[in-house]
């Protein structure tokens, strides 16, 4: 049968047609396929990236803080422990966006501005002010109850949103609990301020120990990148200095997490698939320090023997082991102060150097000439090479010439006929400057040689940071400091024939340009010159006298132990080096450092009146070190090899006159502390250097 | 015409309607009723089943006028084409006056139980009119006359639709382009049309605004840049779409279930009606999203295959309009799920919550359903029966 023709009809798929629906089906199969692969690609490929994305939007995580483990001293005594404080914080999320783009603007052109410049020092660029008057009404409203000023708030607001961008601000810490419940109790006046509890370290022995202690404080981006810190979560408390940084492994302890579901409105919704993981305290840290013996050389430092309050100095360790037994600087501060955010007033005063930069730890980071107190380490090295013998005499008229100066004792005095004993006993110098001639003339370095041997011009190794490695001149050095002396006056265009005064006033003058020479050989030989080096290591150099060779790595740390008091790890650290010193030698000199300490005419002799020698003998070196312009500096050096508590002890105070005269006294002082004698205080008379 | 009983099956057990087509819909609706008793169980407090229930209603209303509408010859709405038309403009411009606004458009007018999207119900009125008004000049297709008459019966609503909601204006141009596609209307033209486009679009973006003239709403352009910048700032504009593939890609291969937070926890924002693919992707993972993307690869592929079978011209394009329509809300709606296409408020059918475009949804499947119904009958008539 035909087909009807029809309008209504129309003829079976045209060919047109089935083009055009090929052409739609086409279409809709890559439509399809195009969100098949995506699919594929977002669920199937990248699908545990979606994962951690999904549960980061729906997971808060708390930090618990753990409280840092605590320092004692070797009996136990606690030196830092932890209190709870209440800090008040601003949560950035409820801050107006014009005071974070204020902040981001700030941040972008502090950190597109040249950090140095070579004519001037860089202007730190300004906070601008606070962007509206209702934000200036919020936090004036906060500044009068935490007694601050609304402009404080708005700088430290704007440097925390720079730093750590997303964390909340702390705009105070350890503040009142009369603040804390007035806060709590008005949440809708104070919009975004929050109320938690923190750790702060806490000092029950004030300002005993202040410089070794160091600080703590959040961890730096910087300091994320290092392998010390490996692990460590961004914002966790960490050791920045002393002590706390040294030890800030065992001492750390790790931050808790707590995890709270939130929607998408940050209400908590319970789960119970979310595990906490509970804070653990850090170790304790049990030093080799005698808090008695600490407390003693701080008074005694700050107390009538120093009564200009003039910087210094003491160092006290067992010279077998390298345990430090005091280690202090004066003037100290309080530790508490760091704790929280000082002001710029309280920061100058602990760097100011007119005030003595409290914070500045002399023992190990101020490296001086140490005058005679050298003369043991000349006496060792000119014995070794051969240039005295023990028992070889000099003739001591009280001045000679060396080159075209002539040098004398302290007051001209003759000693007549000297041996090494006798040298050391009366702090001959003419003694000591002869063998600094034949020593120059010799060749070879032997004096500098034997006080590297000794432990100078390197760190000792001391469990703290900063520890300065002072300095042995010699030509090498002169050459060198002669050159940048050279390219310094050229860059400042001064002439290489002025003189170092003039080229030091016009910023150079670290050098007068000539070669290392005999004096300079001369001077090293009494301590004097250029030598510089620290009270700890002068300890140091001593207690290898004291224990035949052995040069300690001195240590403060003696035990890690659980929070509960257990053992858990010793300190123990190898000596640097053991170096082979003839007992022939050893005894001489020795010998001279006691009756120096004992003996009729010994230096500090009469310090030691009615010391129980017998007992506890006493070998000990006094030292006045010339410093240029500034008054003497007072040194003594003793140790007694004592068989169960050896110590060696050395002070040192800044323009404190004779060694005799203040830091030998102060030494007694200590050495009566340690073997429980009664501190009886004797200035000595001796003005030697 | 000979009888051949023998190649043909009893006549008692030829369904009326192509199974697979009700399959289709059937696994869909069943799946936007799982997912919304998921997704939606704590949204109205002491009521878990609120959505479901209410979902479920529209189903039954729309399947049951999708059966009625299927049991009728659709060829006699050809003749109802001015009211049909009329219609739809006079409840688009009911609603421009009348209506609510959902956040920033005016969609839809307050009805004492629900409301009624006349922009969604529009889509099915301007196919079935669009069709006839083709149908009328089918001989005169080649003329650049009628093209320009097909554009204006079209352009008319969806201008007017788009002046509130950009993305269901945009489903009336691919009705427009699909049905004049299936009619044959010369390439030339398309490409004139194309370009003319292409010049709407260059005022409207970047003249337009230059002049000060506002022609795009600030969400409607906030919601364009976004999907060129989605991870831009995750509070503002571009979030929706972050936590869409977020969502979608925690979802895995097999799911998250009970563990889907993303839904769940609300961060996957209107799961129920712009964003019910991801979750459904976050909770039954690639299998889940794949198997509801066959079921509408599945929905396109029959209504292609009724088109074909249409007894008239006037069933293909009627056909063709609506597997467009389908298609282009599949594919932007998904599209914006996995974060491909912009944000629009395009619905995805049968899987979106909601009356108007669920029961809209269900009168085009029953449309389909007519189409196939007729053209079986009509094959029959004329023993020119072919299987599928």
């Amino acid at each position: 049968m035909m087909m009807e023709p029809s309008q209504e009809r129309r003829p079976p798929i045209t060919p047109q047609l089935a083009l055009r629906v090929a052409i739609f089906g086409a279409v809709a199969f890559g439509l399809f396929a195009i969100i098949f692969f995506r699919l594929w690609y977002l669920q199937v490929l990248s699908g545990d990236k979606y994962v951690a994305e999904a549960n980061s939007n729906r997971v808060r995580e708390l930090r618990i803080q753990a409280p840092r483990g605590k320092i004692v001293d070797r009996a136990g005594r606690v030196i830092v422990r932890n209190r709870l404080a209440v800090v008040v914080e601003l949560d950035p999320a409820k801050l107006p966006d014009a005071e974070r783009k204020l902040a981001l603007d700030w941040g972008q052109r502090m950190s597109e501005r040249p950090t140095r410049s070579k004519r001037k020092r860089v202007r730190p660029i300004k906070i601008p002010p606070i962007p509206s008057d209702a934000l200036r009404a919020r936090y004036a409203k906060l500044a009068r109850v935490l007694n601050t000023s609304a402009g404080a708030i708005h700088r430290r607001v704007v440097r925390s949103l720079v730093l750590v961008p997303y964390s909340t601000i702390r705009v105070k810490t350890d503040v009142p609990d009369s603040v804390l419940a007035y806060i709590s109790e008005r949440p809708e006046e104070f919009p975004g301020v929050q109320v938690e509890q923190t750790y702060l370290r806490d000092y029950p022995q004030g300002e005993l120990a202040a410089q070794i202690l160091g600080t703590v404080g959040e961890v730096s981006p910087k300091q994320l990148r290092r392998a010390r810190f490996r692990g460590v979560k961004p914002g966790t408390i960490v050791g920045q200095g002393g002590l706390e940084f040294a030890y800030d492994r065992y001492l750390r302890g790790r931050d808790g997490i707590q995890r709270v579901q939130v929607d998408a409105f940050g209400r908590p919704i319970p789960s119970d698939r979310l595990r906490d993981v509970k804070e653990v305290a850090g170790q304790r840290l049990r030093l080799s320090l005698d808090l008695g013996l600490e407390r003693v050389g701080q008074r005694a430092l700050a107390g009538p023997l120093n009564p200009g309050n003039n910087p210094g100095a003491f160092v006290a360790l067992d010279p077998t082991t390298g345990e430090v037994l005091a280690l202090g600087s004066s003037p100290t501060f309080d530790p508490a102060l760091l704790t929280k955010a000082i002001t710029q007033k309280q920061y100058e005063l602990l760097v100011d150097e007119a005030q003595g930069a409290p914070i500045f730890n002399r023992a190990i980071s101020s490296a001086y000439p140490t005058g005679s107190t050298f003369k043991a380490v000349t006496a060792l090295a000119g014995l070794h090479a051969g240039l005295i013998t023990p028992g070889a005499t000099i003739n001591d008229p009280g001045c000679i010439q060396v080159g075209e100066a002539e040098r004398c004792n302290a007051k001209q005095q003759a000693y007549g006929s000297v041996d090494l004993t006798r040298a050391l006993q009366v702090s001959s110098d003419i003694y000591f400057y002869k063998l600094g001639i034949n020593a120059f003339y010799r060749g070879g370095l032997v004096i500098q040689n034997w006080a590297r041997k000794l432990g100078f011009a390197r760190r000792t190794g001391i469990d703290l940071p900063g520890e300065f490695a002072g300095l042995i001149p010699d030509p090498q050095w002169r050459a060198e400091i002669g050159k940048r002396e050279l390219a310094c006056r050229k860059r400042k265009k001064i002439s290489p024939q002025a003189n170092v005064y003039a080229a030091g006033a016009a910023g150079c003058g670290i050098s007068d340009l000539r070669p290392y020479n005999l004096g300079d050989t001369v001077n090293l030989a009494v301590g004097q010159g250029d030598l510089q080096a620290t009270p700890l290591q002068l300890a140091v150099a001593y207690g290898a006298i004291a224990n035949g060779g052995k040069v300690v790595r001195p240590h403060l740390g003696l035990e890690i132990e659980s929070d509960r008091g257990e053992l858990v790890q010793r300190i123990e650290r190898d000596p640097a080096r053991r170096i082979k010193i003839d007992p022939n030698n050893l005894a001489a000199v020795a010998n001279g450092l006691h009756l120096a300490a004992s003996a009729p005419g010994g230096t500090s002799a009469d310090v030691f009146a009615g010391w129980p020698q017998d007992r506890y003998p006493v070998y000990g070196k006094t030292g006045t070190a010339q410093r240029g312009v500034k008054r003497d500096q007072s040194w003594y050096v003793a140790y007694v090899p004592d068989k169960k508590r050896p110590i060696v002890v050395a002070v040192t105070v800044e323009e404190g006159g004779f060694g005799a005269e203040v830091a030998a006294p102060i030494a007694r002082l200590l050495l009566a502390q340690h073997y429980n004698q009664e501190k009886v205080v004797v200035q000595g008379s001796s003005q030697t250097r | 015409m000979s009888e051949r009983p023998t190649t043909r099956l009893p006549a008692g057990l030829r369904l009326p309607f192509d199974p697979l087509l009700a399959l289709a819909v059937i696994g869909l609706m069943t799946a936007s009723l799982v997912t919304l008793d998921a997704s939606t169980s704590n949204d109205v407090p002491g009521d878990p089943h609120f959505y479901v229930m209410r979902q479920g209603v529209f189903f039954a209303i729309g399947t049951i006028v999708a059966i009625v509408l299927s049991r009728i010859d659709y060829s006699r709405l050809r003749e109802l084409k001015y009211g049909v038309y009329g219609l739809m403009l006079a409840s688009i411009l009911l609603v421009a006056v009348f209506g609510g606004v959902t956040r920033g458009s005016r969609r839809a007018i307050q009805l004492p139980f629900f409301e009624i999207q006349a922009s969604e119900l529009g889509k099915v009125l301007l196919v079935v009119a669009l069709a006839a008004f083709t149908v009328d000049r089918s001989r005169r297709l080649g003329e650049r006359d009628t093209t320009a008459r097909l554009v204006l019966v079209a352009m008319i609503p969806a201008i007017l639709v788009m002046s509130s909601d950009l993305g269901s204006g945009l489903v009336y141009v691919a009705i427009l382009f699909s049905v004049m596609f299936v009619a044959g209307v010369s390439w030339r033209h398309f490409a004139g049309l194309i370009a003319l486009g292409g010049i709407a679009i260059t005022l409207v973006l970047s003249v337009a605004p230059a002049l000060g003239v506002t022609v795009l709403e600030k969400y409607q352009t906030d919601r364009l840049t976004s999907f060129l910048y989605p991870s831009d700032d995750p509070n503002d504009a571009g979030y929706q779409q972050n936590q869409s593939r977020i969502a979608i890609g925690a979802g895995q291969k097999t799911g998250r279930g009970d563990q889907a937070s993303q839904t769940r926890l609300k961060f996957l924002p209107e799961a129920r009606t712009d964003f019910p693919y991801a979750s459904i992707g976050e909770r039954w993972g690639f299998a889940g999203a794949g198997l509801v993307l066959s079921l509408y690869a599945l929905l396109v592929w029959r209504g292609l295959r009724i088109l074909t079978l249409a007894k008239n011209l006037y069933g293909a394009l009627i056909a063709g309009g609506i597997v467009a329509t389908l298609l282009f809300q599949v594919f932007v709606n998904v599209g914006m799920n996995v974060g491909i296409m912009p944000i629009t408020g395009i619905p995805l059918p049968l899987l979106s919550y909601g009356g108007s475009s669920v029961i809209t949804t269900l009168l085009a499947i029953g449309l389909l359903q007519s189409i196939y119904a007729q053209g079986r009958v009509a094959a029959a008539t004329k023993g020119r029966g072919r299987s599928f």
